[in-house]
């Protein structure tokens, strides 16, 4: 048989693997910053774009989709033309996935820091990048089909299955969450309100913590380690298990971040459920994995590519195991919340994504500029640094976590809580100056890679084709008793279609029934929806990333219930979208902060939230003050509200502005009876005036029937 | 509450089915060659020596 010769394509890797360390490392720069913010508010700056609420978006973007998504990518591009002995389907789609991709990473740079964003945690992109991301994606798409069509290997290798997992399940997920309403070019609303909009975005963050941190990564995994340790894959067969079963179970998992809160019980157990039986297929690929490098361990002491493979696998096993330990609800309720879970995706981010990156980095450079690596002992180094800032990130934040729920939790024996808030801020401050200090010395890893890198690129010459040869794929008439598994490998179309259905049942099965079943959701006849300034100070709320340190939803324990009221019910949100419970109490519950303090208390603690409150950790925000609210907006706002369900009379749109003026005229007449002089127009009023209004619908109602509306 | 029974049945039926596809594959002997894909991604196909690199 004739064997053809080609080449690999190793400039699109090197251009993702560029991108892959340039926004690591700012990445983790804007990590560091707000992490530093957490206990000296100063560094905020007092500049809007750079206050916690803004730049913890950023950071969470910039880490996801820029570092670990390039490194996916470069990893992918590199693997897979080698796994199908094939290049690209398109050079030209390649770059323009490069570029498109870019383009976003720095539009999202941008419009994050101006708070522009959907508030919704990890889909806070506005909804025209939304479309280029949904765009660039289906390129991407087509340039790995594509690849795998006209690969000249029979077999697909377990990689490419997780590959294909992986475009497939993000392209559902993100679809779904962008489902929104735009009333002007970068604003909209979440189409799903409320309780419905809390089970579809942890539907999806959980799941892109699944397909976009996990199963790409996986891929690289089964690609990368056998590679750095020249010895297969301990098992091809538990690799095979691994991925179905894995594939299957982990979109069934999102609402364990939902327990406790007013989503339906149901919904609760299932996630929970599926938490618990994903320990298997998680531990499966570890061992997997770790059982690679069985009587190889002696390679493991000699080289910094096995060694960061070594913990991010361990990291790996550790968090997948700790997933389904915080989904117990009794776990769960000392957890949520708390800096236990900011601990938790670290393991996962620093130590399993972030170690496999860097891997894959120090694997794919030296051999794509055919050379050795500069300094080995800089990687160990860096090795030891990023391992050591990974245990002072996450031993601190455990600690900080769980002291901090007990303390919530404490009553003296007279019943009385034992601590106020602030106190229970106090006592954990040390930790968060702990944590910074892991994170410093991982940022400092981070460099030390990138001067060895540079150093290694500056010895060695590209190799920007590489030549390799293959037999072609000689189409065979298909044999009758060829077995099903076989066929699916080597049709990827079928796989894709096969995938699709797979999540999409889990997805649709957990969904669709709370859109449907009325009784999931009970009516509060109190409820009403927003006043338009009302509606306006939400937006605000949005816009400064509130949600990143505050909930909104206060858990039925005898604890939230003595320190903030009334435990949350699904119907107070049915006007809410997007929904703001938040997942992190840096600072106070507010879902019943409407009425607890005079609006000129409001006004001073968002000018100095020290004045109020000796010792709170919250930025200054000097600038509502001063801005003037768009009230050009109300009508848009209102007609698009009016869309998604919310019943405002018809025309209310034209005359929304009047009522608007009226009521922010009588919160600055209530400002100006405590001697604060301040312009009815400016933000901090209709922030005031929805701060006012959180929780106050049920306060209002009668105990009688709440009782009969709710039953 | 009763969609969780109709929930239970979609999973549980899901799950069977998964499990059955699953055991009929290993008595076929779907896994059989287990040895080749892994060890095979092991080689780099680099023009052999002799033809005409250089």
């Amino acid at each position: 048989m004739q064997v053809e010769k080609f080449y690999y394509d190793n400039k699109i890797v090197k251009a993702f693997g560029y991108a892959t360390i340039v926004f690591g490392i700012v990445g983790m720069i804007v990590g560091l910053w707000a992490a530093i913010q957490i206990y000296y508010p100063a560094i905020s700056l007092n500049f809007a774009p750079t206050t916690f609420g803004r730049l913890r978006p950023l950071h969470t973007n910039a880490i996801i989709f820029a570092f670990v998504g390039n490194a996916s990518f470069a990893g992918i591009y590199y693997s897979l033309q080698r796994l199908c002995k094939a290049r690209m389907f398109s050079d030209k789609l390649s770059w323009v996935h490069f570029w498109g991709w870019q383009l976003i990473i720095v539009a999202a740079a941008i419009t994050l820091p101006l708070g522009l964003t959907n508030g919704a945690e990890y889909a806070e992109l506005i909804w025209p990048i939304d479309v280029a991301i949904t765009l660039v994606w289906v390129i991407f798409g087509i340039n790995m089909f594509g690849t795998i069509i006209k690969r000249r290997e029979k077999h697909l290798y377990v990689a490419i299955w997780f590959y294909i997992a992986t475009w497939v399940t993000v392209a559902l997920l993100h679809i779904v969450r962008s489902i929104e309403l735009p009333y002007s070019a970068t604003g909209s609303y979440s189409w799903f309100a409320g309780v419905q909009d809390a089970l579809v975005q942890w539907w999806y963050g959980h799941n892109a913590v699944a397909f976009f941190l996990t199963t790409p990564v996986l891929g690289l995994m089964y690609y990368f380690l056998p590679k750095a340790a020249n010895r297969p894959v301990y098992s091809y067969r538990l690799s095979i298990i691994h991925f179905w079963s894995l594939i299957f179970l982990y979109i069934w998992a999102g609402p364990h971040h939902l327990l406790y809160t007013a989503l339906p019980d149901w919904a609760q157990s299932l996630g929970v459920v599926f938490s618990i039986m994903l320990i298997a297929p998680s531990w499966g690929g570890m061992l997997n994995g770790l059982f690679t490098l069985r009587g190889a361990w002696d390679k493991v002491r000699e080289d910094p590519i096995l060694k960061f493979m070594v913990v991010a696998i361990t990291c790996y096993g550790m968090s997948t195991l700790e997933g389904p330990l915080l989904s117990l609800k009794g776990v769960n309720a000392i957890a949520h919340y708390t800096d236990w879970i900011v601990a938790h995706v670290h393991i996962g981010g620093l130590g399993w994504n972030g170690f496999l990156a860097f891997a894959i980095l120090y694997y794919m450079i030296p051999k794509m500029w055919g050379t050795g690596l500069y300094s080995k002992k800089l990687a160990t180094n860096h090795f030891w640094l990023g391992t050591i800032g990974i245990i002072l990130y996450a031993v601190p934040m455990y600690w900080a976590g769980f002291e901090q729920s007990l303390n919530w939790k404490a009553f003296t024996a007279e019943g009385q809580l034992k601590f106020d808030f602030m106190e229970t801020v106090n006592n954990i401050k040390g930790m968060y100056v702990i944590r910074s200090i892991g994170g410093t010395l991982y940022l400092i890893g981070a460099l030390v890679m990138t001067y060895n890198l540079y150093k290694t690129i500056a010895k060695g010459k590209f190799i920007a084709n590489e030549e390799a040869e293959a037999a072609p794929l000689v189409k065979e008439a298909h044999e009758k008793k060829e077995y099903w598994h076989r066929v699916i490998e080597r049709k990827p179309v079928t796989m894709l279609v096969v995938s699709l259905i797979l999540v999409a049942i889990g997805g649709l099965i957990e969904i669709i029934p709370t859109f449907l079943v009325k009784s999931n959701i009970p009516t509060i006849a109190s409820v009403k929806p927003y006043t338009p300034l009302e509606l306006q100070g939400r937006d605000i709320y949005v816009k400064e990333g509130c949600y990143t340190c505050h909930s909104q939803m206060i858990r039925p324990f005898r604890d939230e219930v003595v320190r903030y009221g009334e435990y949350s019910k699904a119907g107070e949100f049915v006007y809410d979208h997007p929904f703001q419970w938040g997942s992190k109490r840096t600072g106070p519950d507010l879902a019943r902060e409407g009425g607890k303090y005079p609006d000129s208390w409001h006004y001073n603690h968002m000018y100095d939230p020290r004045s109020m409150s000796p010792g709170s950790l919250m930025p200054q925000y000097v600038w509502l003050l001063d801005n003037k609210l768009d009230t050009a907006s109300t009508p848009a706002k209102i007609r698009a509200m009016k869309t998604l369900g919310v019943p405002y009379p018809d025309g209310y749109d034209k005359i929304a502005n009047r009522d608007l003026m009226r009521q922010a005229d009588s919160i600055a007449g209530n400002l100006k009876k405590d001697k604060i002089e301040t312009a009815s127009n400016a933000e901090i009023i209709a922030l005031i005036a929805y701060l006012q209004r959180l929780g106050r619908d049920i306060k209002s109602e009668p105990k009688k029937s709440l009782a009969e509306t709710t039953k | 509450m009763s969609v969780i029974i109709i929930l239970l049945i979609a999973s549980i039926s899901v799950a069977g089915l998964f499990l059955f596809a699953f055991l009929w594959s290993v008595k076929s002997g779907q896994f059989e060659d287990d040895y080749s894909p892994p060890s095979r991604i092991l080689f780099d196909d680099k023009p052999s020596s002799t033809t005409k690199t250089q």
